[in-house]
């Protein structure tokens, strides 16, 4: 005889939240962690290379040398940090990581320059991090390149061919996050971050802790099905975890002027999803481990790296390889960041991206239903056991 | 000693109770390696665009097919009207757009200044800013030409354009792979998390099973205790450190250019920080869901404040301070300085100074309390 599927889901539940009233710290940890983590990223990451440490070697020691570092130097992108006499000098602070990069202006420069011949400068670049790396070089060639037209102008103008203007105006305009504020690239990835890992963290005990403590059989001896056991056990968190999400959305829009473009009702859909699809992914850990230790050990090495690179919030996706981008597919913090750009800073409506709300349906209602039958067929195995006992 | 070695042996048999531990913890950093080798790549290339050529004259085609031949951009669309634009932007079926106005040729021609827009998604990371660099390097290179075509035409004057060639020299890395920051990098991260969870829980189960009760009344002493019970994770950390660096060498061809043994010897100053850590989360936590809370509160800041991906200097100048004693940070500078560097003791000294002094600290803390807790 079986018991009806929801029966029992209230007083899991209930049992739930009482254990979780238990553990204040816990709690605390589950609602604030997440906006506490927002409020110190927002304000110190930021994925602008600016500020870059560099060491000027003027071997040609001219006032038009000294003008073409000076440029440099008081660009926001390149900071002088050491003005040496030998490029020999220029090793030691790279291989310290005191300098990332290096301009040598060879002896010849301002003759050169001067007679109307074209000279040569070195820029060296600590390549270890590519991206700042390439960053660094195109910083250099644009400043160099602005150089070059302006000597080339005055060399017009002293020729007496003044007047001549740029031929070209380009105008640059960035859309959904027009002063190209990081806070604003920055908010969705992070939001997805921060909750991605805590969820999966907070559910990820929830089934191994019965286990570990021996309390999963008397469960398993019960009339509870496992899937009223998981709802049960989830609800809870669901509320818990929508009031951190409120927190930092609320963080996001009081302190980085993010505020939601697009329909709250929307956000609140996606966002629902995303959760249950995180505590499903702890849920699913919970079930087939069979320590806590294993088990925070998986949701952990599953969710920080994987959302950090694979969510497209540190790297674009389109540029993974094809194997790889077929794994994003696991990752739900991608499809819910897809979504929070395209609400909090585009404002556009669900055309645009209803694929990643059904994506992240799919990803929740698969992640449950395999904790149920990994439960069931571990339940059943349970129950045996406890039979072999009696 | 031999309890030492009798606490050791403990622990192996109790990490062997969940059989799935092994295998996350041998295979998980190869997984992490391979996913985040073949993940990790900034190279903006082809970017998706969408081109808006108003004016279609041959001036414009030819400063559009700068844009098409740099290989940086993929043409998703050509479209005729602004609001067209609009649309592929906000579907994010394309991240930029190129729109030139009606009688760009003409002003070309008359030699007038003409203009032309450049729009970027500024909701999508990076790749707006290097897109953004790239094409106004291409439309800046563009107007070079016409200067110079300028100078052709006044060559009667015995003018000649200067230019400042730059040479630019990329070293320790020089086709400017992210691989090659990022994978290195993975060790630091899988040690950090590794050893700091593990520890920190495998101590508060003790606590929270009772079990800890019956250790202390046996004859072991407490640093007899603690010794043989973080010594397994610095033997999975050993072998993590080999199984990363080996996958990084011989499958993504990373070079180590420094010498491996005192890569090893600073990994172990590393985990000294990691295990401390562990060790001081277990003392003021009761039950394993507070240790694992509380370790995330330890490892994500770390995590992103290291420099691994979002680089220090950026930081204003509070959080700036607050990375010194982040030991993930100086390790960071190790292992790029040892693997791609081919950095050795005389340039890093003072990392590993750093490593030392701030993990005795820890664990002296945490040791000082461990043992307040026993008594």
């Amino acid at each position: 005889m079986k018991t009806p599927l929801f029966a029992f889901v209230g007083p899991v539940m209930l049992k739930e939240f009482r254990q979780i009233r238990r553990d204040s710290r816990s709690l605390v940890f589950m609602i604030f962690l997440p906006a506490f983590l927002l409020l110190m990223f927002g304000f110190a990451l930021n994925f602008d290379v600016k500020h870059i440490p560099l060491a000027v070697v003027d071997q040609d020691g001219s006032r038009i040398s000294r003008e073409l570092a000076k440029k440099f130097g008081t660009t926001e992108y390149f900071d002088v940090k050491a003005e040496l006499d030998r490029s020999g000098d220029i090793d030691g602070l790279m291989a310290r990581e005191k300098i990332k990069a290096a301009l040598v202006i060879p002896e010849t420069f301002s003759e050169d320059l001067l007679a109307g011949r074209s000279p040569s400068v070195q820029f060296l670049i600590d390549g270890a991090n590519a991206m700042s790396g390439t960053t660094a070089a195109g910083y250099a060639a644009a400043i160099l390149q602005s150089y070059s037209q302006k000597v080339t102008l005055e060399a017009m103008e002293r020729r007496g061919l003044g007047g001549l203007t740029l031929p070209l105006e380009t105008e640059v305009r960035v859309w959904y996050n027009p002063e190209l504020k990081s806070a604003r690239f920055l908010l969705p990835g992070l939001m997805a971050f921060i909750l991605m890992v805590i969820l999966t963290t907070s559910t990820a005990f929830s089934i191994v802790r019965e286990k570990e403590r021996g309390t999963m059989e008397q469960i398993n001896v019960s009339a509870l099905r496992p899937a009223a056991l998981i709802i049960g056990k989830m609800i809870p968190y669901v509320l818990i975890s929508l009031a951190a999400a409120h927190l930092v959305l609320g963080l996001g829009w009081v302190l980085f002027g993010v505020a939601v473009k697009g329909s709250y009702i929307l956000l609140l859909l996606t966002m629902i999803l995303f959760l249950i699809s995180g505590l499903g992914q702890g849920i699913l850990i919970s079930a087939i481990t069979r320590t806590q230790q294993v088990a925070f050990l998986i949701s952990v090495l599953t969710t920080i790296l994987p959302t950090f690179i694979l969510s497209g919030f540190v790297f674009p996706v389109r540029n993974m390889p094809a194997v790889i981008q077929a794994v994003t597919y696991l990752v739900p913090a991608k499809y819910f960041l897809v979504a929070l750009r395209a609400i909090i800073l585009k404002g556009v409506g669900l055309g645009a991206f209803w694929e990643q709300i059904l994506f992240l349906a799919g990803f929740a209602v698969l992640t449950l239903a395999l904790s149920v039958v990994m439960l069931r067929s571990g339940g059943e195995g349970g129950r045996r056991r406890a039979r072999r006992a009696r | 000693m031999k309890a030492i070695l009798s606490i050791l042996w403990k622990e192996f048999v109790q990490l062997r109770r969940d059989p799935k531990l092994l295998p996350v913890i041998f295979i998980s950093p190869i997984l992490q390696l391979l996913l985040l080798g073949y993940a990790a790549n900034l190279d903006v290339k082809n970017i998706p665009s969408v081109i808006c050529d108003m004016d279609r004259s041959a001036a414009s085609r030819e400063f559009l097919d700068d844009f098409v031949n740099s290989g940086y951009f993929s043409v998703e669309a050509r479209v005729e009207r602004m609001d067209e634009v609009d649309r592929y932007l906000d579907h994010g079926d394309a991240a930029m757009a190129f729109v030139i106005p009606r009688g760009f040729g003409d002003k070309i021609a008359a030699r007038q200044e003409a203009s032309v827009m450049i729009i970027a998604d500024g909701s999508e990371s990076q790749s707006a800013t290097i897109g953004v660099n790239y094409a106004t390097m291409i439309a800046a290179k563009y107007a070079q030409k016409i200067i110079f075509e300028a100078f052709e035409r006044a060559k009667g004057l015995g003018l000649k354009p200067v230019l400042v060639n730059t040479e630019v020299r990329v070293w320790y890395n020089p086709e400017l792979k992210s691989r090659n920051f990022m994978v290195p990098g993975v060790l630091g991260l899988i040690l950090m998390i590794m050893t700091t969870s593990l520890a920190s829980l495998g101590i508060v189960r003790e606590r929270e099973t009772g079990t800890m009760e019956q250790l202390i009344v046996t004859p072991i002493r407490p640093y007899q205790l603690i010794v043989g019970k973080l010594l397994p994770f610095v033997l999975i950390g050993l072998v993590d450190a080999t199984f990363v660096i080996t996958v990084a060498r011989g499958w993504f061809g990373i070079p180590v250019r420094g010498s491996v043994a005192l890569l090893f010897a600073l990994c172990l100053a590393f985990m000294l920080n990691t295990l401390g850590t562990g060790l001081f989360i277990s003392t003021i936590s009761r039950t394993q869901q507070q240790a694992m809370l509380t370790s995330l509160f330890f490892i994500l800041p770390q995590l992103l404040l290291s420099g691994f991906v979002f680089p220090i200097e950026n930081m204003p100048k509070v959080f700036q301070l607050l990375t010194t004693i982040i030991p993930i940070r100086y390790f960071f500078v190790i292992i790029r300085g040892i693997m791609l560097k081919g950095a050795g003791w005389a340039e890093l000294w003072p990392q590993a100074a750093a490593l030392l002094v701030l993990g005795t600290i820890i664990l002296a803390l945490s040791v000082a309390r461990f043992h307040k807790k026993l008594d």
